[in-house]
């Protein structure tokens, strides 16, 4: 904004010591175009299976008839879950046809919302929250030892017997619990590199450990003891003179 | 942001859940969400800069700030086009307002103070422009648009004279896609306006064209591997302000100021396009639209724009004669007394001279070329198209019977549209594109007699013969309700129809219908009767119903290239004026070689009667000559001069004929009674047709080779195969060769 005054402030910079001030590009790890594979292009036959057909009408009827198209984004969902965790040319195409609109509608939203995975991923999906309250909290540290944990795969990257995909994701909103990781729909608070190897190796036996905190504090009360609002709550009218009891 | 509205539905997408939902009768219906502006209230008044302006209610910003005579510079506002004020280089000052303004977004508020050019606006233009250059390619010297590219005209004034950003890692990169035969893609230099979406999904009907992504990745495109199979997608040639799009015929063809502009018109369907030829020397460089809002708004269609590399083969140069089974190159002189003798010795007489006029023939011409003929004692002249030797079923007396009375612009009235044995997104593609806008932005309803087609909006089929029109008049069925509730209809007879077995029937159906129901279809301000045309009856080219049975025996082909060779007698003598060698060409004895459109100066009508003058660009090639003046020569040779030697005193003629031949530029409505009188001729005439019942067709099966031009260009050739036959065009392979070569 102020590079016409740029030449007054700044002395006429020597070149051989201009230094060149750069961020590291950070580009999104998945393409923005499609590409034809043989696991994904739209022949490969997607429908929804009767139990989520009957989900689907279910979402829709709750948009007027002429904003159907409204249904995507949990339509997308929906379709995501059916096809093992990954969203495929196909189960945007078949969304398109559902709710009646251009395919293209479909895949400016499924390319806008990086939940939507649109390359295929592991059994379970571990997702490492790296945003600054994480953090400063020591979330590289966690998402090195899921990395290394998993048999040194990187973020983006899936282990080779196909139980996990990695990946490094923004805030997802337990900041007061961090770090945390999500794996699949269950968030896993207050790690640790010790509570992380467990709740993976948890999940490598095909089991489901209780998510939340794992450090045994109840939700994101304060891990020091409560020092506020300690006494019991008064319930509904108490401290009333008697007629309003 | 963009206000996208559902799709043109095709026929057969029904999806399982319709059932289900929505209720069965509406789902056309329920998927239109219209956004529809509300009744033109009082004007606003704001100051702009000091000075005072008044603007209607509800324009944006930028409008009342052009008004005012301040230049705001801008990348994603078009004001044809739906608002998405995301490039934000139409920053203004308003008093009061703590941030500028992007003036596209911002809705005129009377009252109002706005600044243009304070120091905060510049300073906050040059802050965007830094922005958008930051990942713009530095490549002006191979860019096609350079010199007439917004980006580069607007950083002259707003961008910085050095950079800021010394970014290692490179500017952004993003693969072009590849749209077809006709726009080149070069999407580093995209600065995502989305005017191209915009124009792609509001007016071309293409919804297959979108962003995807978001952030610094977001790009331009369809996702999937696809051509952008649309009749008017040259035009996001010209929307798009930087070099992303460019048009790939041209590419590295010229550059903008070596180019002569010459004002004309289009020949390549009935609407008249206004269009500005671009031409370098002798040739036509390309060809751009000419805003007009009566006519074509501000786009052409695809033919328009890309047939005229026709124009440089298949030349005819040279007057030929034929001797033997060729032909031989001879002069002026040779070929007009060839003419002559080939006259005498046919034994030609009064009806047995025939006169066939086609589509590409100007007004001039087919003046001349009547009276010379009419002079040589026959009335045997003749439209080259299908039943053109027979007087037209709509006669052609009273002109609201064959002209599309409605107007173009008044298309967008219209509260429901009856096309029948028409496909205007080929035969009117521009046309087509303002029923789009009025089907997405009103209750506008649509039904269609004919061949099922895709037309980029939903409508009701009705059926596909006359017995569907039969019914409609009845009034059986939904939509014919619907029309009878329209308070402006309007009917939309397609061009082939008259040339069908059963036109006389439908015409006399529709006349009638029309008649009846005049309270709504014919009152002083609508004309709900409109003929789609595509031949000229203004100037009364027609055969007397006793001339066209007559066996002709010399036979002038004016222009006429469909002629069914199976109706030139073996032993007539033919001659060919024309610029193309094409079908015509060949059945001729003698050639005369005349100018194309580009070519020459003459009067065009349109579809609505509306006469417009096209302007000569180029010279034309070779020995050929205007055409009225070849005519004007051959009546002396055959010993019936003609009466005017120039051009002035033609048009005098032509005002004779018909005025509106000469008043340019308007169009002259019938009155009512006139148009009334012209229904009862036209429905007593054809009171006794019967009706065979075949179904009426489309007329146009390919639409980008329909005539000599379009069929001799090399980039029609393309756009066939992979639009119409859908074969890999290889034009990409063909182009990135030809770019390496320039690297
Ligand atoms: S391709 Fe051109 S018109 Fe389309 S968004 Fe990019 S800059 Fe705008
Ligand atoms: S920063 Fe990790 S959850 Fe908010
Ligand atoms: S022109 Fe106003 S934001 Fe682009």
């Amino acid at each position: 904004m102020f590079a016409t005054r740029l030449p007054k402030h700044l002395p006429r910079p020597h070149l051989a010591c201009r230094k060149i001030s750069s961020t590291t590009s950070k580009r999104s790890d998945a393409l923005f175009v499609h590409r034809d594979t043989p696991y994904n292009n739209p022949k490969v036959p997607f429908e929804f299976n009767a139990e989520n057909l009957k989900r689907a009408q279910e979402i829709i009827s709750h948009y007027p008839p002429q904003y159907k198209k409204a249904a995507t984004i949990p339509l997308l969902d929906l379709g995501q879950r059916q096809n093992k965790g990954w969203t495929s040319i196909s189960v945007m195409n078949y969304v398109a046809k559902l709710l009646e609109m251009p395919p293209m509608r479909v895949y400016e939203v499924a390319t806008f919302y990086t939940m939507f995975n649109r390359e295929p991923i592991g059994e379970n999906f571990v997702q490492v929250c790296t945003t600054t309250p994480c953090m400063l909290r020591g979330s590289y540290d966690i998402l090195d030892t899921v990395c290394a944990h998993l048999g040194g795969v990187k973020p983006g990257e899936t282990t080779k017997n196909g139980k996990f995909t990695v990946i490094e994701v923004e805030c997802q909103g337990a900041c007061s619990n961090a770090p945390m990781m999500v794996v699949n729909d269950d968030f896993y608070e207050d790690l640790t590199p010790a509570t992380t190897k467990k709740v993976l190796d948890a999940f490598a036996k095909g089991e489901k450990p209780k998510p939340g905190p794992q450090s045994g504090r109840h939700t994101s009360e304060n891990s020091a003891g409560l020092t506020a609002l300690t006494s019991k709550p008064y319930g509904p009218g108490e401290f009333c003179t008697p007629e309003f009891r | 942001m963009l206000r996208l509205v559902s799709s043109a539905s095709k026929p057969t997408s029904v999806g399982i859940l319709t059932k289900v939902v929505a209720p069965s009768c509406s789902s056309l219906a329920g998927r239109r969400s219209f956004a529809s502006t509300s009744a033109r209230q009082a004007d606003i008044t704001l100051t702009v800069d000091g000075k005072e302006v008044t603007v209607p209610q509800g324009s944006a910003l930028i409008q009342a700030c052009e008004a005012a005579g301040a230049t705001i510079p801008r990348f994603c506002y078009h004001d044809r086009l739906a608002i998405a004020g995301n490039c934000r280089m139409c920053l203004v000052e308003v008093e009061r307002s703590p941030k500028p303004v992007a003036s596209c977004a911002m809705p005129a508020m009377p009252g109002a103070k706005v600044f243009t050019n304070t120091p905060l606006v510049h300073e906050a233009r040059e802050g965007v422009m830094e922005f958008l250059l930051a990942n713009h390619p530095l490549d002006c010297p191979i860019c096609d648009q350079g010199g007439e590219c917004d980006l580069q005209d607007q950083s002259m004034r707003y961008g910085a004279d050095r950079t800021r950003f010394h970014e290692i890692t490179g500017k952004r990169a993003v693969e072009n896609k590849d749209l077809g035969p006709l726009v080149k893609t070069s999407m580093n230099r995209c600065i995502q306006c989305t005017r191209c979406v915009r124009f792609a999904n509001e007016v071309a009907g293409v919804e297959e064209l979108g962003t995807t992504g978001r952030g610094n990745d977001m790009q331009i495109g369809m996702y999937v591997e696809k051509t952008m199979d649309s009749e008017l997608s040259g035009n996001v040639v010209d929307l798009c302000p930087v070099g992303a799009l460019t048009s790939k015929p041209y590419a590295f063809h010229a550059r903008p100021w070596e180019l002569k502009h010459t004002d004309s018109i289009d020949v390549m369907d009935a609407v008249g396009s206004n269009i500005r030829v671009d031409s370098r020397g002798v040739q036509v460089m390309r060809i751009q639209p000419r805003p007009n809002d009566d006519v074509n708004e501000e786009w052409i269609s695809d033919k328009t724009r890309y047939a005229h590399d026709g124009l440089r083969f298949q030349r005819l140069t040279n007057p030929l004669i034929k001797q033997g089974d060729r032909f031989v190159a001879a002069s002026w002189e040779d070929a007009l007394s060839a003419i002559a003798s080939g006259l005498a010795k046919s034994g030609a007489q009064g009806d047995e001279i025939q006169a066939v006029a086609g589509h590409l023939a100007d007004t001039e011409a087919m003046v001349a070329l009547k009276d010379m003929i009419n002079r040589l004692g026959s009335d045997n002249l003749t439209l080259d198209s299908v039943g053109g030797h027979a007087a037209p079923v709509h006669a052609v007396d009273v002109r609201s019977n064959y002209l599309f009375n409605s107007t173009i612009p008044g298309v967008e009235q219209a509260d429901a549209i009856l096309l029948v044995g028409s496909n205007p997104r080929h035969e009117a593609a521009v046309l087509n594109s303002r029923i789009r806008k009025s089907w997405l932005h009103t209750s506008l309803e649509v039904g269609l007699i004919g061949e099922r087609v895709d037309t980029a909006y939903g409508y009701d089929y009705l059926g596909a013969d006359a017995k569907a029109v039969a019914d409609f008049v009845a009034g059986k069925g939904p939509f014919a309700e619907k029309f009878k509730a329209a308070k402006k209809p309007l009917i939309i007879i397609g061009s082939a129809l008259a040339e069908h077995p059963d036109g006389a029937a439908v015409y006399n159906a529709l006349a009638k219908f029309v008649e009846k129901n005049k309270s709504t279809l014919l009152t002083p301000e609508w004309n709900g009767f409109s003929v789609l045309q595509r031949a000229t009856y203004e100037v009364g080219f027609v055969s007397s119903r006793k001339a066209s049975s007559v066996k002709p025996k010399f036979i002038y082909l004016l222009n006429a290239d469909e002629v069914d060779p199976k109706s030139i007698p073996r032993d007539a003598f033919v001659v060919y004026q024309g610029h193309h060698g094409d079908l015509g060409a060949q059945l001729a004895d003698v050639c005369l070689p005349a100018s194309a459109y580009t070519e020459k100066s003459t009067t065009w009508v349109n579809t609505e009667g509306r006469s417009q003058l096209g302007r000569a660009a180029v010279p034309p090639p070779g020995a050929s000559r205007e055409d009225w003046k070849i005519i004007r020569a051959l009546s002396e040779v055959v010993n019936t001069p003609l009466p005017y030697d120039d051009v002035l005193s033609l048009r005098d003629r032509m005002w004779e004929i018909s005025p509106t031949l000469v008043r340019y530029d308007t169009v002259e409505s019938t009155s009512v009674e006139v148009a009334l009188a012209g229904l009862k001729t036209l429905a007593a005439a054809t009171a006794s047709a019967k009706v065979s019942g075949t179904p009426f067709v489309k007329p146009i099966n390919n639409f980008y080779q329909t005539d000599p031009i379009s069929r001799a260009s090399v980039t029609m050739a393309q756009c066939t195969r992979a639009f119409v036959k859908g074969e890999n065009y290889g034009f990409s392979e063909l182009s990135s060769a030809s770019e390496a070569a320039y690297a």
